[in-house]
């Protein structure tokens, strides 16, 4: 792996070092096993069985966790249904809304404590969770919370009602702020839920659900049990079931859209993408790199918009990816907990090996490949930031979802290519335009098939800005007044 | 001169005139071709008589269909909104000026004369009334997001892509253009797989829109059996998004396990009142961009 440096100015090849500066995790709470929370109650799993979370810096168990079956998903469906019937359709709209605002607020008191376990549990740096994660997920509540009141404004012409019990199955990339935009939409609109977290970060989901014991939301109102994909299959297959709402890969996408087949049940899928970040030759170059480097290694590139698809126009590609290069050059890879951290821990073993697989299948089809020489600690499951250039369309690594910290960097010429270029994917979640000409920030971004589109920025979210795919990057919207829809039947 | 005798020659040999009877073909990319099979099926009136020959499409017509649904979509998203609306508009004008040949018709595929003549006027204002919501859904549907950071964040819908319709088997002619109308004036390029019972109406109407200014490929109508193209509709792997009506629970779910091949939007018309701008709402995408607020 080759070294960079850099003209004059700031020497990138000489080692800086940092003074740890980790969050102090004695505070937090945890339980050394975790139940199923159902009907209000942690609840022992039928199936007695329990499996450990551990955490992906250090390889260490922090918790067992329960793992539900077909009955437990049952009992969790039942009770999600009899609240919905007995209780949260009797009281009023405001009342509902309140129960919503409370829950956001005892998430921002507890703001610190759900930061560090998202940060040991899945591997994200603790700036991460501290500062989007958590935040958003108390936002997400706080927002919704105000709309169960005002529902018949949302949609002229119509009338809504609830659709009744939504089973949510969410992914392990942002577990706590996925269980908030599942959760909080769905409980203002009137429904009740059952959510099922990933198996690799089940933990602030659990804490969620003491969250809701301590705000009393009636009990089913929502329902969290934990388990892998056999679980999540039972929530999809339930007859109980009103609507699935789904975030994960395109290829589970498919398999839950295909299994809902022939049924009543609504459903939302977001799913993968493949995102083109493009950088235009009167862009802002030190921002645009900027840009970059959180489009691709925020959380680890385990993002589902994540920028992976850079193209760069070919009169400054040298100089973006020397500036590039430099850059990523001193991002530290490292403990989640250190302030200090840019990029944390892959969250799986299994996730590390297929990014290792998908990386070697670029050099093996000809990519070249360039990887910080950061230092990178023995225990635990890391991946140094990485690039490949010559690259081609078909290549697989610009191809298919690496959902990793690996970004494939190919050239353009012309508007025209690039747009052509972008769009030539499967995907359709995400794009990024670097210019500094609105009426080229408004013709590209208008031509990106893709459902979000930062413009001279990246990576950004918020409560009210609506968020999904194009094609195969899922079905509906979450987020926003656009993301109330898929939660109400219409009359 | 001559002319005048050629009337003469046919008037005066009235009753033995042989009538010129048509062939109808399928409608793709703005031609009549025939069908690339070179079936057909024997459309009867009500006491059994062979009225017409007609195509029975194949997948290839459908394959050759969604390519030049494909080839059109992209300058037909692109024509402004007020455009789209004259099209339509238009389209209702032409139809209007030939609402006694529809009538005529839609009698010999079965339709008393009253009934058609209610749904060929009501087909004719369904038109005018979405073309009415061609420059209005966006802004209706439409949002400015006050997002927390120091962007300006808006949302507004885009046509999904490419639609493929089952229409109902009962209307003849309101069926097309209640799932048609809302479709295209989203945006988004059909084909349309038509009732069996009603192809004369159909390709009738193709002659309409093709008289009506809207481009070759952003509707494509094809005649056949319904049964032999639930599975290629929904299975067509560039193609978007697919609805139905009226369509069996058997091929409801057909339709549904072919869609997941592409995360295709699948849509149930019967759903949705014909008088409603979510209809045209099922065939959108919303698309959400950022943009610093700065110097």
């Amino acid at each position: 792996m080759k070294k960079s440096s850099a003209k004059g100015g700031l020497k990138f090849d000489t080692k800086w070092s940092y003074a740890p500066a980790p969050e102090t995790p004695d505070h937090i709470q945890l339980k050394e096993k975790y139940d199923l929370f159902i009907n209000g109650k942690f609840t022992a799993p039928s199936s007695k069985k329990y499996f450990d979370t551990i955490n992906p810096a250090t390889e260490k168990k922090i918790a067992s966790v329960a793992d539900a079956n077909a009955a437990d998903v049952d009992k969790a469906v039942t009770a999600a249904r009899t609240a919905q019937q007995k209780v949260w359709s009797k009281i009023s709209a405001a009342e509902r809304g309140k129960y919503i605002y409370r829950i956001a607020r005892v998430m921002q008191e507890k703001a610190r404590e759900l930061a560090i376990i998202e940060s040991i549990d899945g591997g994200k740096p603790i700036r991460e969770s501290r500062d989007i994660d958590v935040p958003l997920a108390a936002a997400h509540f706080f927002y919704y919370a105000g709309w169960a009141d005002k529902l018949e404004y949302a949609f002229p012409g119509k009338k809504p009602a609830p659709l009744g019990v939504a089973g949510q199955i969410i992914p392990w990339n942002f577990p706590l702020l996925m269980a908030a935009w599942k959760i909080a939409p769905a409980l203002a609109a009137g429904n009740t839920v059952v959510l099922k977290p990933a198996e690799t970060t089940p933990l602030t989901a659990l804490k969620l659900a003491e969250i809701l014991q301590e705000a009393d939301l009636p009990p089913g109102v929502v329902n969290i049990i934990t388990g892998a994909g056999a679980t999540g299959a039972a929530i999809v297959n339930h007859p109980g079931i009103d609507k699935i709402a789904f975030t994960g890969s395109t290829d589970v996408g498919k398999i839950i859209q295909k299994a809902l087949a022939g049924t009543d049940k609504k459903y939302t899928l977001e799913l993968g993408g493949k995102a083109a970040n493009i950088i235009f030759e009167d862009a802002a170059i030190d921002q645009a790199v900027e840009g970059i480097v959180n489009g691709i290694f925020f959380n680890q590139g385990h993002v589902c918009c994540a920028g992976s698809r850079l193209f760069v126009q070919e009169g400054i590609a040298k100089e973006v990816i020397r500036k590039l290069k430099d850059r990523i050059q001193t991002l530290i890879v490292g403990d989640p907990l250190d302030k200090n951290t840019d990029i944390g821990a892959i969250n799986s073993k299994a996730q590390l090996n297929k990014i290792k697989s998908l990386v070697q299948i670029g050099i093996k089809e000809g990519g070249e490949c360039w990887q910080s020489d950061c230092d990178v600690p023995s225990k635990g499951f890391w991946f140094r930031p990485t690039l490949f250039t010559n690259v081609a369309q078909s290549s697989t690594i610009v191809q298919e979802e690496i959902f990793g910290p690996v970004l494939a960097i190919q050239t353009f010429r012309t508007v025209e290519e690039v747009i052509e270029k972008a769009n030539n994917t499967p995907y359709g979640l995400s794009g990024g335009v670097w210019t500094d000409k609105g009426s080229k920030v408004f013709k590209v971004s208008s031509k990106l098939r893709a459902g979000v589109i930062w413009a001279n920025t990246y990576n950004k979210f918020d409560p009210t800005s609506p968020f999904g795919g194009y094609k195969e990057s899922g079905v509906g919207r979450e987020g926003g007044l656009h993301g109330l829809s898929p939660y109400l039947k219409m009359y | 001169m001559a002319t005048k005798t050629a009337i003469k020659n046919t008037s005066a040999s009235t009753s033995k005139r042989l009538d010129v009877k048509k062939t109808y073909k399928i409608y793709i990319d703005g031609k009549f071709p025939r069908t690339e099979s070179g079936r057909f099926y024997a459309l009867k009136d009500t006491s059994g008589n062979v009225i017409a020959n007609v195509c029975r499409g194949s997948r290839k017509d459908l394959r050759d269909a969604v390519v030049s649904n494909r080839k059109a979509q992209n300058d037909w998203s692109k024509r402004s909104a007020y455009n789209k609306a004259q099209i339509l508009y238009r389209i209702a004008e032409t139809l209007e000026g030939r609402k006694a040949q529809f009538i005529d018709t839609m009698m010999k595929e079965g339709y008393k004369e009253s009934n058609a003549k209610a749904e060929v006027e009501a087909a004719i204002d369904l038109l005018v009334y979405y073309a009415g919501w061609s420059d209005k859904y966006i802004q209706v549907f439409s949002s400015v997001n006050p997002v927390e950071s120091s962007h300006f964040n808006f949302s507004y819908p885009e046509p999904t892509g490419i639609v493929n319709v089952i229409c109902p088997q009962n209307l003849a002619l309101l069926g097309i253009i209640s799932h048609a109308a809302p479709v295209i004036i989203g945006g988004n390029t059909c084909t349309l797989v038509v009732a069996e019972k009603h192809p004369l109406t159909a390709i009738e109407f193709a002659e309409v829109i093709h008289a009506s200014d809207l481009p070759g490929g952003v509707i494509n109508i094809i005649t056949g059996y319904r049964k032999e193209f639930i599975a290629h509709a929904s299975s067509h792997m560039d193609v978007n998004a697919i609805i139905y009506s009226d369509v069996d629970q058997e091929q409801r779910k057909t339709i549904q396990i072919n869609a997941a091949l592409n995360v295709k939007r699948v849509v149930d018309y019967s759903k949705e009142e014909a008088l409603s701008p979510y209809r045209i709402m099922s065939c959108q995408e919303i698309k959400t961009t950022w943009h610093p607020i700065g110097i």
